[in-house]
C-alpha cells in the first residue's frame, strides 16, 4: 500500500496518531486518506476540486465533497479536525494567507506541504539561465502553471512569525524525497518542505 | 389510465396520521419491486420518484409501454445492478399510479375524493413508504436514492429514519422548496384551477379530466426542468413544419410543438388533482423550518451521504445543495458532494450523464465495502 503513496504523503501519514480526525484538502484521488483509514484507522474527510479527483475517492468509499479551498473553507466549524492537511497545493491558492488562517481555525493543526523556492537549483535556473525554475514538482511552464504563489521556506516561517503562528514541526525532504536533517542551510537544500503549524492560545 | 394490469399493492390497516393531523384510512401503497432480497435482507435500495414519476423505474412500463424512468441506471448490471441489489419503488401518497391519492375511492363516501382528500407533505409520504419497507421485512436499507422531489424524500428518509438507512443518495433536489419554486407550482396549479372541467376538483365522472389545465401547467413545468442553453441547442428557432411563418396561432416553432408534446402525453398518464397535491407537498417541504435548523437534524446521524447537482440546474442550483453540505460539515457527517458539469439542467438526473453514473457507481462500489451486504 506505502508502494502507491508519494513519498512526501508517506513522511505526512506518519505524523499522524492513530484514530485522527483528518480532513485533508485538495485530496487528489484519495491515495493518502485511503491509506490514513486503513493503516491509522483516521476518520477521514476531503475537498477535492476536480471532478475524476472526487469520482477516485468515492470509488475509494471516502467522504469527500467537490469544492474550491479558496472559498469552501468557510464553511467548516472551529475544530472540527483534529488535523488539517494541505499537500502541494498552497501555491495554487488564490488567496494562501486566507487558506492558512482557516486551516489552522478547522484543524487543531495543520500539516502544510509545498516546494520550497529557496532551493539552490531553482535559484540557479532563474540566475544562471535567467529562466523561470522547472523541475519535478514545478514541471509548468511559465503561461500555465497554476503556482502562482510560490514561497520559500523562509517566506513561510516569516509569515507565521507575522501571524502568530505556531510552527511545530519542520521537516525537510530532498529531491530525492529522504528526510534531511534541518539546519541554517534548509532554505537553500531543502527540495521541498513540510510544516505542522498550529494557532497560537489554544487549549 | 385505470388499467387491468396487475399492481403490486400494500393495504395499511390501521389509519394514517398525517403532518396536517388529518388520518387516511385504509390507505394502499403501489409498489413495484427489482431483482432479489437476500437472506439477511441487506440489500435493498428504495428509489423515490419525482413529481411527475410513479413506482416503474426500471424496465418497461407496462401502462405507457415505455421505458421506466429511471432504467437508465437501474437493471441486471447496471449502476444500481439488480443481479446485486433489491430495488423497491413506490408510487408516492396523493399519486395516481395505485396508491391512495385524490383519484382514490373515499372508503365513507364511495366516491372519488377529489377535494376532500387530505393535503399531505414530503414526511406522510416518507412515512408510508416506511410501512411498505417494515412490511417488506427490511429492517435498514442499505440505501435510498432520489432525484428532485425524490431527493426530498431521501433527506427525509436521512433525518426521520436515519437508523433505518446506511446510504442515502440525493440528487438535484434541495432541504426546502424556494420562493422561485413554489412561484411555477402555483403558475401550475392555478392553471389547472382555472380550466372549467376542474370543477373543484370534482371531475372524475367527466370522460377526460381538465386536460387543458393540467399540460399548461405540465408546460411551465417542464420549462424549468430544462436550460436555456439546452433549448437553444435543441430548437433554437428552427421552424416545425415549413419555411415560412404560418401568420396564424398554429403552431410554428419546434420549441412550441415539443412543449405541447410534452403537455398531452403527460395528461394521458396523470391526475390533475394528484399534481394540485404532489406541487403542494413539495412546497410544504423545509428540513431547515425544524427545530434548531438545518444543522440539528443532520445532526448525529450515521448516515452516509453522498449528493449530486447539476451545473445548469436553477430549479435547484448546486448553492442549494451546498448549504446542506454546510450543516452535513458542521454536524460531522459523512458526506461527499459532486457537481456535474451539464448543460441538460434539472432533468439531467434522467438522462444519459456519464460522469454522473461514473461517480454514482463508484460510490455505491465504496460503500458495498462499507457495509454488510
Amino acid at each position: 500500500m506505502k508502494k502507491n503513496l508519494r513519498k512526501d504523503l508517506f513522511i505526512i501519514s506518519k505524523l499522524i496518531n492513530d484514530k485522527e480526525k483528518i480532513l485533508d484538502v485538495g485530496c487528489g484521488s484519495g491515495n493518502l486518506l485511503d491509506f490514513l483509514l486503513k493503516t491509522k484507522k483516521a476518520i477521514c474527510r476531503g475537498i477535492e476540486i476536480s471532478q475524476s479527483g472526487v469520482n477516485d475517492c468515492v470509488k475509494k468509499g471516502l467522504s469527500v465533497i467537490q469544492g474550491d479551498a479558496n472559498y469552501d473553507l468557510d464553511d467548516y466549524p472551529d475544530d472540527a479536525f483534529s488535523t488539517v492537511i494541505l499537500s502541494q497545493t498552497i501555491q495554487a491558492m488564490i488567496f494562501p494567507d486566507t487558506v492558512i488562517k482557516n486551516l489552522i481555525r478547522i484543524g487543531r493543526r495543520a500539516i502544510i506541504s509545498f516546494p520550497n523556492f529557496g532551493y539552490w537549483k531553482v535559484r540557479k535556473d532563474l540566475m544562471l539561465k535567467g529562466k523561470m525554475p522547472k523541475n519535478d514538482i514545478l514541471p509548468y511552464e511559465w503561461f500555465d502553471t497554476p503556482n502562482i504563489h510560490l514561497c520559500s521556506c523562509k517566506d513561510f516561517k516569516i509569515f507565521c512569525k507575522n501571524n502568530n503562528i505556531i510552527i511545530e514541526k519542520f521537516i525537510c525532504l530532498s529531491e530525492k524525497g529522504i528526510e534531511m536533517k534541518t539546519n541554517y542551510l534548509s532554505n537553500l537544500l531543502a527540495y521541498q518542505v513540510i510544516f505542522c503549524v498550529s494557532k497560537k492560545n489554544k487549549n | 389510465m385505470k388499467s387491468l394490469i396487475p399492481i403490486d399493492k400494500l393495504q395499511i390497516k390501521n389509519p394514517i396520521k398525517l403532518y396536517s393531523g388529518e388520518y387516511i384510512d385504509s390507505c394502499e401503497v403501489a409498489f413495484k419491486t427489482y431483482g432479489t432480497l437476500n437472506k439477511k435482507k441487506t440489500n435493498a435500495i428504495l428509489v423515490c420518484h419525482a413529481l411527475s414519476g410513479d413506482q416503474f423505474c426500471s424496465e418497461i412500463n407496462p401502462l405507457t409501454k415505455k421505458q421506466g424512468w429511471w432504467n437508465i441506471l437501474i437493471g441486471p448490471g447496471k449502476v444500481i445492478d439488480t443481479n446485486i441489489f433489491f430495488v423497491i419503488c413506490s408510487n408516492v401518497l396523493g399519486g395516481c399510479m395505485g396508491s391512495t391519492g385524490p383519484s382514490s375511492i373515499n372508503p365513507q363516501t364511495k366516491t372519488n375524493y377529489g377535494l376532500k382528500f387530505p393535503v399531505i407533505t414530503i414526511s406522510d409520504m416518507v412515512k408510508v413508504q416506511e410501512k411498505l419497507v417494515t412490511a417488506l421485512g427490511i429492517k435498514k436499507l442499505f440505501a435510498v436514492i432520489g432525484g428532485s422531489m425524490g431527493g426530498m424524500q431521501t433527506l427525509e428518509w436521512a433525518t426521520k429514519f436515519s437508523n433505518k438507512v446506511n446510504v442515502a443518495i440525493p440528487i438535484a433536489t434541495s432541504y426546502r422548496h424556494s420562493a422561485q419554486n413554489i412561484a411555477f407550482h402555483e403558475i401550475g396549479r392555478q392553471a389547472i384551477m382555472a380550466d372549467p372541467v376542474w370543477n373543484k376538483g370534482n371531475y372524475y365522472k367527466t370522460r377526460k379530466g381538465p386536460t387543458g389545465g393540467l399540460s399548461v401547467a405540465r408546460m411551465i413545468a417542464h420549462i424549468t426542468y430544462l436550460s436555456e442553453r439546452a433549448l437553444q441547442r435543441k430548437f433554437g428557432r428552427n421552424l416545425q413544419n415549413s419555411d415560412f411563418f404560418s401568420f396564424n396561432f398554429d403552431t410554428d416553432f419546434q420549441i412550441e410543438s415539443y412543449l405541447k408534446h410534452q403537455g398531452t402525453s403527460f395528461v394521458e398518464r396523470f391526475d390533475a388533482n394528484s399534481y394540485l397535491y404532489i406541487t403542494k407537498a413539495m412546497d410544504y417541504f423545509d428540513l431547515s423550518a425544524k427545530k434548531g435548523g438545518l444543522s440539528k437534524v443532520f445532526k448525529n446521524s450515521n448516515v452516509n451521504f453522498c449528493f449530486f447537482s447539476f451545473t445548469s440546474d436553477w430549479l435547484f442550483p448546486t448553492s442549494e445543495t451546498k448549504t446542506i453540505i454546510k450543516s452535513l460539515n458542521s454536524s460531522n457527517s459523512m458526506v461527499s458532494f459532486v457537481e456535474i458539469k451539464t448543460d441538460k439542467g434539472h432533468d439531467a438526473f434522467l438522462l444519459e450523464e456519464p460522469e454522473f453514473h461514473a461517480t454514482l457507481k463508484g460510490f455505491i462500489q465504496g460503500q458495498i465495502g462499507k457495509h454488510e451486504i
